[in-house]
C-alpha cells in the first residue's frame, strides 16, 4: 500500500536552509550530548551536566545572533511552514536566555535536593527546543508538534520531587489538564483543516477571508484552538492547574513554566491570530476581551488572599497574563494590530526578566527562611539587605512602578489598546488600570513583610547565595533596570518585529 | 515654541546629582552612620548649590519662557522625549524641593527615627529628591509620569519603616490611593496623545511634549476633553489631596516620621496642584471650564471640612494634617477660577504652605521628641518650659492662619479675592458663593490654630511634665520614669539651623511677596493664554 503511494509520487527531499535551523540542530545535538555525558559521569560529578546544558543554550544563541545580523530578513522553509523571521529570532533568543537563567537557578537546587540531575537538564533542554521550534512554526501540524515537544518534558519536570505528594499532584494535574487542552485544540485544528483544506496558517488565513461570512463551524474551530492555548497561558477560566502546579513543582521549574512555557503559549496564540485568523476578528476579539478582563481581575483577587509566596506568584503570573492578552483583545481594530504585537513582545521580554528574577530571589531567600510562607520573609531586609533590595526591585517592577521594566511593559500595553480607540478599548484600559492598582496590594504586602516586619525567628544569619544564583540575579536585575530606564533598548525589538505573513504582507 | 537653551545641563545635574550620592552611599558599610549622614548632607548641599546657581542664571526678565531647555531622544517608538525646562511657575517649587531636602537632612543629623539605619533612610530621601525635582522640570508627559511615580516608593518605605504605630496601614493606604490616581492619569495621558495626534496639522511631529500639547490640545472636541480631564483630575486630586480623596492624608501624615511629614507637606502635595496648573488646565481649556465649578465646589468643601476636622482633633500632628486639607482647598479654589490672579495665588500658596506646614510638622516632631506624646490634652505651658519652641509654634500658627505680613496671607487672600471675578464663561454667582464660604474658612482656621496654640503653649505645664525644669520627674510611675524630664530642653542647634531659613522665608515672602509674584506671573499668563486672561 505505502509503496504504491510512494511510487506514484516520487518523494523529493526538500532543500533545507541549515543556517536557519542551526539553533535547533545545536539544541538537538546538545540533548544527545547531555544524555551521553550523564551516562559516563560518576555521581559526584553530575554538576557537569548542568554546566554543559548552560553552554548548549548559549551555543544555540550564537546561530540566532548570526541569523539576526545576516542580510536575509526572512528565511522560509518547507513551503512556509517553518519561518525564521525577526519575530521568531527575538523569541528564540528570549527562550534561550530564559532557559539559561533557569539552568543557573536550578544548579544548586537540583544538586542539593538530590534529584536526577542528568535527566532534569535533558528534559529542560528538550522543552526549550520545543519552544524554539514554536517561534518558527507557521503550520497547524508543526505548531502542535512544537507544543507537545515543549509540554511533555514540562509535565515530568513538574512532578520531579517524586517523594513529595504536592509535586505529584502538580505533575498529574498539569498533565491531565494539558492533555485535555491538547485534545480540544486538536479537535479545533481538525475542523479548521476540514473547512479550509490546508494546515498552512497563511493558507487558512486567506481561505477564511474568501469565505467572507463565518459559519458556526469556523467560529467553533477558532474558539477551540484558542482555548487550547488559553490553557497554556493559564488564562481564566482555564487556569485551574496553575496554582497547584506552581506550588508543587520545584521552584526553578515553576519559574520556567511561568515564564518560558507561558511565553511559548503566547507566541503560538499570536501566530495563530495574526497569520491564521486575521480576518476573523469578530470571533476572537470578544472572546479574548472577556478572557483578558477576567484573567486580570480574578488573578489579582485570588493573589490577594495567598499566604504562600509561590502560590501568590502563580496568581500574579495569571494576572500578568491578562495584561499580555489585553492588547490582543483589540488587535483587529483600526491601527492597533502593529502596536498590539509590539506590546506583546515587549511585555514578554520584560516579564521574563522580572519574573525569573523574582523566582531567583525567592529561591535565594528560601535558603535562609526554609519556608514558602510570605510571613517567613519578615525582616529579610535587616539580615540580607542585598536580597531585600533585589526582591523590592522585582516586586516594584511587577507592580509596574517606573522607572523599572514593568512599567514600560504595562505602558506599551495600554498604548496599544488606546490606539484602537473605541469603547471596548477604553473599557478594558480602565479595567487594566484598576487592576494594576489592586495588584500592588499583594506585591506591596511582600515588600511590607521584608522591610517592616521583624524576622520571625529573631535575628537570622543569611545563608550564602551560590554563585550561579548570583549570576541569574545579575542578569535579571540588569534586564529589569535597563528596560525600565532606557526603554528604547527594548522597544526596538518590538519595533523591528514583523510577523511574516501578517498584516497582509 | 520660544525657549532658552543656554546651559541646558544645569537642570539634569540638579536633578540627578542626589543619585550620585546614593551610589556612593551604597558602597559604604551600614555601620558607618556618621559617614552616611555626612555624604547625604554634602550631596544635598551640592544639589542645593546647583539650585542656587540655577537661580542666579535664571533670566527673570523672561520668566514666561522655558529656560535651560533640553530635548533628547528617550523612547523613540512612543514619541516620548527627555524634554526638560524651567519657567516661572516651576522655579519656586523646584528650588523649594532642594532647600527642604537640605534642611531635612540637617534635622536628621541627630533625629534619625526608630528603628535607625540612617543609610537606608537617607538613601530614600535622596531618591525622593530626584523624583521631586524631576517632576517640576519635566516637559514631557511620560517623563513627568515617571518622576511622579519615582516619588512613591521611597515615601512608602519612609512611612512604613520609620513611621508610628499604625505605619503599615498608613503607608499602604497612601500608596494605593496615589497609585489608583496615577493609573487613571496614565490612561488619560495616552488617550490625550492619540486624540491630539489625530488633530495635528500636517507636518507636525506628534509627541508627548507638554508645550506642544498645550498648543494643540484646544483642537480636541469638548466631550473628549472632558473625559481626559476627568482621568487627570483623579490623578492629581488624590495627590493634592482634594475632598473626597483626602482620607489617606491624615493617616500618612500622622504615622510618617517627622522628615517624611515635612517633605510630604512641603513638596509632595504640590505635585498634584502643579499638575493642574502645568498640564490639565493649559492643555484642556474647554474641559477646564466645565470642570472648574466642580473643582471650586470640592475646594470649598475641603476648606470647611478640613477646618471642622481640625477642631475635632486631639492629636497635634493629625490636626496639622487636616489643616493641610483646608489650605490645599484655598490653593485649588485659586486654580479653579482660571484667572491669572487665582493661579498666582495658588502657586504662592503652594510655596507658603510648604514653608509653613513643613515648619509646623518639624515642630510637631520636636514636641514629640520632648514630651513623647502629641496628645493636645496632655501638653500645655510650653511657653514656660521651652519659651523659644513655644514662640516659634505661635509664629507658625499665625503664619498658617494667614496673618498679613507673613507668607500664608498671600496664598489665601488673593485666592479668595480671585473667586469674586472668575474667568469669562464661568458662573459668577457660584464663585462668589464659594468666596464667601472660603472667607468663613479663614475664620475657622484662626479658631483651630489659636486654640491649638492656647492649649499647648499657654497655662501651666501639666503635672506629669512639670518636673522638667529640675532635671528629673517626680514619680508619675506610668511614664518613662526619671529621665523623662531631661528631654524637655529648648530648641537645639540642629533645629535652629534647619528652621531658621524657613522662618526667614516666611517673613520675607510675607513682607515682600512681589519677590515671588514677579517670577510666577509671566509664566501664569502663558499657561492661561487659552482663557484670554
Amino acid at each position: 500500500m505505502l509503496s504504491s503511494i510512494l511510487a506514484q509520487m516520487p518523494w523529493q527531499s526538500p532543500s533545507v536552509d541549515y543556517h536557519a535551523i542551526a539553533p535547533e540542530i545545536v539544541l538537538a545535538g546538545g540533548i544527545c550530548l547531555v544524555i551521553l555525558v550523564d551516562l559516563f559521569t560518576s555521581e559526584t560529578k553530575k554538576w557537569i551536566t548542568a554546566t554543559l546544558t548552560g553552554f548548549v543554550m548559549l551555543g544555540a544563541l550564537l546561530p540566532v545572533l548570526t541569523l539576526a545580523v545576516n542580510d536575509v530578513d526572512v528565511r522560509s522553509l518547507f513551503d512556509g511552514r517553518y519561518v525564521v523571521d525577526e519575530f521568531a529570532l527575538t523569541l528564540k533568543a528570549l527562550f534561550l536566555v530564559a532557559g539559561y537563567v533557569v539552568v543557573l537557578m536550578s544548579q544548586n537546587h537540583v544538586e542539593e535536593g538530590d534529584y536526577y540531575q542528568g535527566e532534569y537538564f535533558t528534559l529542560l533542554l528538550t522543552s526549550v527546543t520545543g519552544m524554539v521550534m514554536m517561534a518558527s512554526s507557521r503550520d497547524l501540524v508543526s505548531i502542535f508538534v512544537a507544543l507537545e515537544f515543549l509540554s511533555i518534558p514540562a509535565y515530568m519536570l513538574a512532578a520531579w520531587r517524586k517523594r513529595d505528594r504536592k509535586s505529584n499532584e502538580a505533575g498529574v494535574k498539569y498533565y491531565l489538564l494539558g492533555v485535555f487542552a491538547s485534545a480540544v485544540m486538536l479537535y479545533g485544528m481538525s475542523l479548521l483543516y476540514g473547512v479550509t483544506g490546508s494546515t498552512l496558517l497563511s493558507e487558512i488565513g486567506s481561505q477564511l477571508t474568501v469565505e467572507g461570512q463565518f459559519g458556526g463551524v469556523e467560529a467553533l474551530a477558532i474558539t477551540f484552538v484558542i482555548i487550547g492555548f488559553a490553557f497554556k497561558v493559564s488564562a481564566v477560566p482555564f487556569h485551574s492547574w496553575a496554582p497547584d502546579t506552581y506550588e508543587g513543582a520545584p521552584t526553578p521549574v515553576t519559574a520556567f513554566l511561568s515564564v518560558a512555557s507561558k511565553a511559548a503559549g503566547f507566541v503560538a496564540l499570536v501566530t495563530l491570530i495574526y497569520v491564521g485568523f486575521p480576518q476573523a476578528q469578530d470571533v476572537w476579539q470578544p472572546f479574548i476581551w472577556v478572557m483578558a478582563a477576567i484573567t486580570m481581575t480574578f488573578g489579582n483577587l485570588l493573589a490577594l488572599r495567598q499566604t504562600n509566596i509561590v502560590r501568590m506568584l502563580a496568581y500574579s503570573s495569571i494576572s500578568q497574563g491578562g495584561f499580555i492578552l489585553m492588547p490582543l483583545a483589540v488587535a483587529g481594530t483600526g491601527d492597533a494590530a502593529g502596536p498590539a504585537l509590539q506590546s506583546v513582545i515587549v511585555y514578554l521580554l520584560v516579564y521574563a526578566a522580572m519574573n525569573l528574577g523574582m523566582f531567583a530571589v525567592v529561591i535565594a531567600a528560601s535558603r535562609t527562611t526554609r519556608s514558602g510562607e510570605i510571613s517567613s520573609f519578615g525582616g529579610l531586609f535587616s539580615y540580607a539587605p542585598g536580597l531585600g533590595v533585589l526582591m523590592t526591585i522585582f516586586l516594584a517592577s511587577l507592580a509596574g512602578i517606573p522607572p523599572l521594566g514593568g512599567w514600560i511593559a504595562k505602558f506599551s500595553a495600554f498604548r496599544a489598546v488606546l490606539e484602537a480607540g473605541n469603547g471596548w478599548a477604553y473599557a478594558i484600559a480602565v479595567i487594566g488600570a484598576v487592576n494594576s492598582v489592586v495588584a500592588f496590594g499583594y506585591y506591596g504586602s511582600i515588600m511590607r513583610e521584608i522591610w517592616m516586619k521583624p524576622a520571625p525567628n529573631g535575628e537570622t544569619t543569611a545563608v550564602r547565595t551560590p554563585s550561579s544564583l548570583v549570576a541569574a540575579l545579575t542578569i535579571t536585575v540588569a534586564g529589569t533596570l535597563v528596560f525600565g530606564i532606557l526603554p528604547g533598548t527594548i522597544m526596538r525589538f518590538g519595533d523591528l518585529v514583523d510577523l511574516t505573513g501578517a498584516f497582509g504582507g | 515654541m520660544d525657549v532658552l537653551r543656554d546651559q541646558n545641563w544645569v537642570l539634569s545635574v540638579g536633578t540627578f546629582l542626589p543619585l550620585v550620592g546614593v551610589i556612593v552611599m551604597l558602597f559604604i558599610p551600614k555601620a558607618e552612620e556618621e559617614l552616611h549622614k555626612l555624604v547625604a548632607l554634602v550631596t544635598a548641599l551640592a544639589t542645593l548649590g546647583v539650585g542656587v546657581y540655577t537661580l542666579t542664571q535664571f533670566d527673570f526678565g523672561q520668566a514666561d519662557k522655558l529656560q535651560f531647555f533640553a530635548n533628547a531622544e528617550w523612547i523613540k517608538v512612543i514619541s516620548s522625549n527627555y524634554t526638560i525646562g524651567l519657567d516661572g511657575m516651576s522655579l519656586p517649587l523646584y528650588f523649594l524641593s532642594m532647600v527642604v531636602t537640605v534642611l531635612v537632612m540637617i534635622y536628621s543629623w541627630n533625629h534619625i527615627p526608630s528603628p535607625g539605619n540612617p543609610k537606608s533612610f537617607l538613601i530614600l530621601m535622596l531618591i525622593l529628591q530626584t523624583g521631586m525635582a524631576g517632576t517640576f522640570i519635566a516637559q514631557d508627559l511620560i517623563l513627568f509620569f515617571v518622576f511622579f511615580e519615582v516619588v512613591l516608593l521611597p515615601m512608602y518605605f519612609m512611612i512604613g519603616v520609620w513611621g508610628g504605630e499604625q505605619r503599615q496601614y498608613a503607608s499602604l493606604k497612601f500608596f494605593l490611593y496615589t497609585m489608583f490616581g496615577s493609573a487613571l492619569m496614565l490612561v488619560a495621558f495616552i488617550a490625550l496623545f492619540f486624540k491630539v495626534r489625530g488633530a495635528l496639522p500636517a507636518g507636525v511631529e506628534p509627541s508627548f511634549s507638554i508645550p506642544q500639547l498645550a498648543e494643540y490640545g484646544g483642537l480636541l472636541g469638548r466631550s473628549a476633553q472632558i473625559w481626559i480631564f476627568g482621568g487627570m483630575f483623579v490623578g492629581f486630586a488624590v495627590k493634592v489631596p482634594m475632598f473626597p480623596f483626602h482620607t489617606w492624608l491624615p493617616d500618612a501624615h500622622t504615622q510618617a516620621p517627622t522628615q517624611g511629614s515635612v517633605i510630604l507637606a512641603a513638596i509632595l502635595l504640590k505635585l498634584g496642584t502643579y499638575g493642574f496648573v502645568r498640564i490639565a488646565i493649559p492643555i484642556l481649556p474647554e474641559a477646564a471650564k466645565e470642570w472648574a465649578p466642580w473643582i471650586g465646589l470640592l475646594a470649598v468643601i475641603g476648606i470647611i471640612y478640613g477646618a471642622l476636622g481640625c477642631l475635632a482633633q486631639t492629636d497635634m500632628k493629625r490636626l496639622i494634617a487636616f489643616s493641610s486639607v483646608a489650605h490645599m482647598g484655598f490653593v485649588m479654589l485659586g486654580i479653579s477660577t482660571l484667572t491669572p490672579m487665582g493661579f498666582n495665588a495658588a502657586i504662592f500658596g503652594m510655596v507658603a504652605h510648604g514653608l509653613i506646614t513643613g515648619m509646623l510638622f518639624f515642630l510637631a516632631g520636636s514636641v514629640k521628641d520632648r514630651y513623647h506624646t502629641l496628645e493636645i490634652a496632655r501638653l500645655g505651658g510650653m511657653l514656660k518650659q521651652m519659651p523659644k519652641l513655644g514662640w516659634i509654634l505661635g509664629f507658625c500658627a499665625m503664619a498658617s492662619l494667614g496673618l498679613p505680613g507673613l507668607a500664608g496671607f498671600w496664598g489665601e487672600f488673593p485666592a479668595i479675592l480671585s473667586a469674586y471675578s472668575p474667568a469669562i464663561g464661568l458662573p459668577e454667582e457660584t464663585f462668589r458663593t464659594f468666596m464667601v464660604i472660603a472667607a468663613l474658612g479663614t475664620v475657622f482656621a484662626a479658631a483651630y490654630l489659636l486654640w491649638l496654640f492656647q492649649r499647648t503653649a499657654f497655662g501651666e505645664p501639666k503635672a506629669e511634665f512639670a518636673g522638667g525644669d529640675h532635671g528629673h520627674g517626680h514619680g508619675h510611675g506610668s511614664h518613662e520614669d526619671d529621665d523623662h524630664g531631661s528631654d524637655l530642653h529648648d530648641v537645639n542647634i540642629f533645629e535652629w539651623i534647619a528652621w531658621t531659613p524657613f522662618l526667614i522665608a516666611i517673613v520675607v515672602f510675607g513682607v515682600y511677596p512681589q519677590l515671588m509674584f514677579k517670577v510666577i506671573d509671566p509664566a501664569v499668563q502663558v499657561a492661561l493664554k487659552a482663557f484670554g486672561g
